[in-house]
């Protein structure tokens, strides 16, 4: 015998908004892209007519039309440092979401490793990457490596803090429910501790991509390698001591493209991820 | 007909069983009670009387203070009881077919098998067709489908409710109580349900056992003898007034009132 299920129940469902769209796009995704695309060609139009209305020499400050033809000329040398600092960035994105996961899974199975350990990890955290940075890269040979410890120092924390967080947050009732059924510690883990940490984790990852890209400029300041093997960071130092300016502006813009890009593919990460079912990744409802 | 339904040897027994929580509070005092098999027995009292606590103790979600909980012979197996929560508790990253698998799988059923039996439970809640579904894009009341039809995919011997319909509207709550009643005939579990509403527990049960608070306590245990299958007819009946006012009576009595 089997029982069904009434309209009124079915009525009652939240159903997804439908709006008009206009090209493919909804009126509010328009307005998203176009007024900061307005405002970034007013302001970029503004910079060069002030640059050449007061005849400002370009070792000051070059206009945004000179600095995308460098960017163009120097294609070659910058595009093989934009390169190398996005292996760094990379690398270092890479082993901080490993040792983060894998750190809040170990804190998250025992209390008393999460107490002794943690707070090293804000230490860590707290500690400015300039300050140790001359160290590590006394320490470690190869400065590549040392970039990298340096740029993973500063993409592990939110990380290991989100993740830890989203563990310890699984729903009271479904833990009493694996416990009705005796789910074992791993089976918690696997199927309601780890799902229900990944928007923290994804979370943590957005920002961590972000810092890792910083920490890794930072480092190579401080670090300041020479040769053709460089990453952006050391493009702007060598541009300044020459009064390449217009070169620095283009090292520059694509640092910022870079972030921009991170940023944006690590949203679409989490887009992707979470978008049956977290309210982050849900479509706006009015 | 099942207008005789007598219930079977007990398959869950409380003596003296008392709850006292860490801070002191004494949730529960020396409640004692058989319920027998194929029942369907509604724990009824104001909050605080300790109802949910004493569903949660013969769960085995919390262990009581002094007392012995006994369970029928094979009542200790793993996925014999089934829990029904007040929110429906679904796991808001899996559909709903994964979520009435958890069970199966958790006991170590192979996914095929499990998927099939729990695609089988969704249809007897009525809700085939939506085993591809979140949880997000359900309703109230069929999310507390999904619950029901989790609770049951191990075949239980006895299904536990803690106030499941207590959040949902009154013309819901009124479709879930009648398949509740379809699917306990159908099934023959034991069922134990927590209440606050007296129409409620009047509706569904065959024994109502009445609490109060301060410590929680049964002050009552009354007998609904009313035939199943019961639908609308009975719930504009005389028959059911007379039940409502004797188990309301006895409520006040047991607010001291």
């Amino acid at each position: 015998m089997s029982v069904s299920v009434s309209a009124n129940e079915v009525a009652d469902a939240p159903q997804e908004a439908r709006e008009r769209t206009i090209l493919g796009l909804t009126a509010d995704a328009w307005l998203r892209i176009l007024m900061p695309l307005a405002i970034g060609v007013i302001a970029l139009g503004g910079w060069e007519w002030a640059v050449r209305a007061n005849g400002v020499p370009s070792y000051i400050l070059p206009g945004p039309i000179e600095v995308g033809q460098t960017l163009v000329r120097d294609w070659h040398t910058l595009s093989i440092s934009l390169w190398i600092t996005l292996q760094i960035t990379f690398a270092a994105l890479f082993v901080a979401a490993l040792l983060g996961l894998a750190l809040a899974v170990l804190f998250a199975q025992s209390r008393v490793i999460e107490l002794s350990l943690f707070p090293y990890a804000v230490i860590l955290q707290v500690t400015p990457v300039v300050a140790i940075a001359p160290l590590i890269i006394i320490w470690v040979d190869d400065i590549r490596i040392a970039l990298l410890i340096c740029a993973w120092i500063v993409a592990f924390f939110p990380i290991l803090s989100n993740t830890t967080l989203g563990l310890n947050s699984a729903d009271h009732n479904l833990q009493d429910l694996f416990r009705l059924y005796r789910a074992s510690r791993w089976q918690v883990l696997m199927r309601l501790r780890l799902p229900t940490a990944m928007p923290y984790f994804l979370g943590g990852l957005r920002i961590s991509g972000g810092l890792a890209l910083i920490g890794a400029i930072v480092a190579e300041f401080v670090a300041g390698t020479g040769g053709r093997a460089s990453g952006l960071a050391y493009r702007i130092l060598e541009s300044g001591y020459n009064l390449q300016i217009p070169r620095m502006f283009a090292a520059l813009v694509l640092i910022s493209l870079t972030g921009i890009a991170i940023f944006l593919a690590m949203t679409l990460v989490s887009h992707l991820a979470l978008r049956h079912w977290h309210e982050s990744a849900m479509k706006e409802r009015r | 007909m099942l207008a005789g339904v007598k219930a079977g040897p007990p398959v869950v027994t409380l003596d003296g069983v008392v709850k006292r929580y860490a801070n002191g509070t004494l949730a529960v005092q020396g409640v004692d009670m058989a319920i027998g098999q194929g029942d369907f027995v509604s724990l009824l009292g104001p909050s605080g009387c300790g109802k949910s606590t004493v569903l949660r103790m013969v769960a085995g979600l919390i262990a009581p203070t002094a007392g012995r909980i006994g369970m029928a012979a094979g009542g200790e197996a793993t996925g014999d009881v089934g829990f029904v929560f007040q929110e429906p508790t679904l796991m808001p990253w899996s559909n709903t077919l994964k979520n009435v698998m958890l069970p199966l799988r958790l006991a170590g059923m192979n996914r095929g098998e499990a998927a099939d039996r729990a695609a089988a439970a969704l249809a007897e809640v009525g809700l085939k067709g939506f085993e591809k579904a979140y949880p997000r894009a359900l309703s109230g009341g069929m999310k507390m489908r999904v619950s029901i039809a989790r609770a049951l995919v191990t075949k239980p011997r006895l299904l536990l409710m803690d106030e499941p319909f207590a959040a949902l509207d009154e013309i819901t709550r009124h479709r879930l109580n009648n398949d509740l009643l379809t699917l306990w005939q159908a099934e023959r579990f034991t069922a134990i349900f927590v209440t606050h509403s007296v129409f409620e527990s009047v509706y569904l049960s065959r024994r109502i056992v009445v609490m109060a608070a301060r410590p929680g306590r049964v002050v009552e245990d009354i007998e609904v003898n009313a035939a199943y299958p019961r639908g609308e007819v009975f719930r504009t009946s005389a028959e059911y007034a007379a039940h409502c006012r004797e188990v309301s009576d006895a409520l006040h009595r047991a607010m001291g009132e």
